[in-house]
């Protein structure tokens, strides 16, 4: 089976371990990565922050990019979120229906990492260890727009020697949201403040999610108060073996 | 809004509760700084979360009722005009008179006129969402005519001279401690020994307004629901004062947004399911008040309908923004806000806060605003929406629809240029690369505005020493 890896920009410029692991977990299942060299950026940011005549550029990109595999992974429910119900949207309103109906195929074969491994590879155990107390926070596009549903904790569960903690409230924004964190930066950091507060409250060594984005708004907020808690993305989790 | 329906008229500033006069991100920075606020917020939000999750929960069919609710309301926006002209005619042929109000100017005018006409100078208030966007109350103090609102809730935000803070619980700002400050401050009939026990609360406001009940001349009233097939009105309530003033006064004049308007008698049986589990969390709402034109010695003997555009229109021409219309005014949105939840309702500066304020507010007003950035985008309120208003896409569309900084749109133009290519974006990664040298033991701590608003409270990683691209071109 012949996949494409799309890494996202975010984690191709600033989180490459997410992206290495990504490809650790596939090919360790028998998936042959391919890398697209062409990707770049779904272009959400622009779409929500209200430039979406300039995000056209971006969405093409990344049909051309895509459009000639069968299976598209990317280890980011938001990115797939943007692209399943963004990009057709934005070429539509650009006035350009065929490229609308390209990036609908690109869409439909496109999927967050949990997703591919669970419904399209059917596994559960991907012949993971990781003997750490972790916690979980499910993001708000992978739950919402995706609708991922439990799929990342049953992979959690079957990783070798993982303490998997509930958090409290776990279904609530950490308040990201793009660039919402710069534009409403005060709101956006009393979110953080209380997602904080119960990922501290699990005693977890580390908190796991599916979007580098969300890790590093969470993250960036844990390492200023010096909690000693760290972000670990899930592909990261299931990479690991010792 | 969209470009080609310039011609349709938006609410007029300067009346009303629609235009804020601060940007939501400052308004916000002031209510996030009170701990007593955040505190009653947070405890009133999930207290109603936890009582709708519970009786929606109980219901196999609910996905079907949304789906029904939001096809209903399609439906209507649709059919818009015949609907009222419908209505006009079936509450006509009840005995009721109907008045027809393009903005808040207009329909203040007429309830002051209709008011001024029994010459009466006191006149009782329903719970009503669409007298408080128009500002009702101060044009009618403007003609020397008290309002009395008659909610519970409503009655402590007016006696505060405060501003409501919810759709549904005006004053879910104050906790009983503040409260019982105000009824001593400001009802002349308090009892001195009154305490912070609910109970006794509500006996203090039972007793002020039961008086005013019985000698209103002139009730003043919203509409949850009109039903064009029968011309009747309809109003959901919990307290039962609301049918006093709908019950007893000799004159009824109700004012009604055109959107409340639905089909059919039997339409009411989907919403009366939506609606109170979805606002108040119950099965159903204690009381529920309906009424067709004038019944000859039974209730009020002069009914005035007063149907309000204020902006509606314009919005209904917007295709991609129309849905807004669809609401209920439930509140279930606001509840489930992680934004509202902190920043409260007055960071909104309009009647209708929270998500679906977001949405509704500009397209209302037709103004530039912040508003539709008053979101993380995080989709708990579509899924908490008993007619599935799509806002998250919504506040996407109006965010593309606002004029933007100079600044920013220079930015984002050549962000998507550099992302444009591949080439070009590897380029870009380079230069990002530049950030390790500002970096202190892999950390960012502090960064020039406007990204000084991320390193304020957070930490940034420094950009690694190998992208993804260049490690697997390598490997
Ligand atoms: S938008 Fe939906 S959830 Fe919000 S108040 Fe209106 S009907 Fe209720």
């Amino acid at each position: 089976m012949r996949v494409a890896l799309f890494v996202t920009c975010l984690a191709d410029a600033m989180f490459p371990d997410v992206g290495r692991a990504t490809v650790t977990v596939l090919e360790r299942l028998g998936v042959e990565v391919a890398f697209p060299p062409g990707q770049t950026c779904c272009g959400q940011m622009h779409v929500n922050t209200g430039y979406q005549r300039q995000a056209l550029a971006l969405v093409r990109n990344h049909v051309e990019a895509f459009e000639p595999f069968d299976h598209v992974v990317a280890p980011s429910g938001s990115c797939v979120g943007s692209v399943r119900h963004q990009h057709a949207m934005v070429a539509r309103n650009a006035g350009d229906a065929a490229l609308a109906e390209r990036a609908q195929a690109v869409a439909a074969k496109t999927y967050e990492l949990s997703e591919f491994l669970v419904d399209v590879l059917k596994r559960e155990d991907v012949g993971a260890a990781y003997p750490h107390r972790v916690t979980y926070h499910p993001t708000c596009h992978s739950l919402r727009m995706l609708r991922v549903d439990d799929k990342p904790l049953r992979l959690l569960r079957q990783v070798r020697g993982l303490d998997l903690v509930e958090l409290p409230d776990a279904e609530q924004c950490c308040g990201f949201g793009g660039t919402f964190a710069v534009k409403n930066a005060d709101t956006s950091t009393a979110m953080l403040a209380d997602k904080m507060r119960n990922v501290l409250s699990t005693r977890a060594e580390a908190v796991c999610a599916g979007d580098s984005s969300c890790l590093m708004h969470i993250g960036g907020g844990l390492s200023r108060l010096r909690t000693g808690v760290r972000p670990v993305h899930l592909a990261e989790i299931l990479a690991s073996d010792s | 809004m969209t470009q080609t329906f310039l011609g349709m008229p938006h609410a007029p500033a300067g009346v009303g509760h629609l235009h804020g006069d601060r940007p939501f991100p400052a308004a916000a920075r002031d209510a996030l700084a009170d701990t007593q606020l955040r505190r009653n917020l947070g405890h009133a939000t999930a207290t109603i979360r936890a009582k709708r999750a519970a009786v929606v929960g109980e219901l196999e069919d609910w996905e079907d009722l949304r789906r029904a609710g939001e096809a209903l309301k399609a439906y209507t926006m649709a059919n818009l005009d015949e609907l009222l002209l419908q209505l006009e005619t079936a509450v006509t042929a009840r005995g009721g008179i109907v008045h027809w109000a393009r903005d808040a100017t207009e329909a203040n005018q007429i309830v002051v006129d209709l008011v001024r006409a029994t010459g009466t100078d006191e006149v009782v208030k329903v719970k009503s969402m669409a007298t408080a966007e128009i500002g009702l109350n101060e044009a009618l103090a403007d003609a020397g005519i008290a309002a009395v609102e008659t909610d519970l809730a409503e009655l402590i935000v007016q006696l505060g001279h405060d501003l409501p803070s919810h759709i549904l619980v005006p004053a879910i700002h104050r906790n009983r401690a503040e409260i019982r400050e105000i009824f001593l401050r400001e009802m002349p009939d308090a009892d001195p020994s009154l305490t912070d026990e609910p109970r006794q609360l509500a006996m203090a406001a039972r007793a002020h307004l039961r008086a005013k009940f019985l000698s209103a001349k002139v009730a003043i009233s919203g509409a949850n629901f009109g039903i064009a097939e029968t011309g009747t009105i309809t109003v959901v309530e919990s307290e039962g004062n609301g049918r006093m003033c709908l019950t007893l006064p000799d004159t009824l004049i109700t004012v009604m947004g055109i959107e409340k308007v639905v089909p059919t008698w039997t339409d009411l049986e989907v919403f009366l399911q939506l609606l109170p589990r979805s606002s108040t969390g119950e099965r159903m709402n204690p009381y529920t008040s309906t009424w067709s034109g004038v019944t000859p010695g039974d209730g009020p003997q002069t009914f005035h309908l007063v149907l309000v555009d204020n902006g509606r229109t314009a919005v209904l021409a917007d295709p991609a923004g129309r849905s807004a219309l669809h609401c209920i005014r439930c509140s279930a949105c606001l509840n489930v806000c992680p934004v509202y939840e902190r920043a409260g309702g007055h960071a909104y500066g309009s009647v209708y806060p929270g998500p679906i304020g977001a949405v509704l507010t500009p397209q209302l007003t037709g103004a530039a605003t912040s508003l539709p950035y008053a979101s993380s985008l995080c989709g708990a309120c579509f899924d908490a929406c008993p007619v599935r208003i799509d806002i998250p896409s919504m506040l996407v569309h109006l965010r593309s629809t606002q004029p933007h900084p100079v600044i920013e749109r220079a930015s984002f133009g050549a962000v998507a240029w550099t992302m444009g290519s591949a080439r070009r974006f590897r380029f870009g990664e380079q230069l990002l690369r530049l950030g390790r040298l500002i970096a202190r033991r892999g950390r960012i701590r502090r960064l020039p505005p406007p990204l000084s608003a991320w390193t304020d409270a957070r930490d940034l990683p420094a950009p690694p020493a190998q992208t993804f691209r260049d490690w697997w071109a390598a490997r």
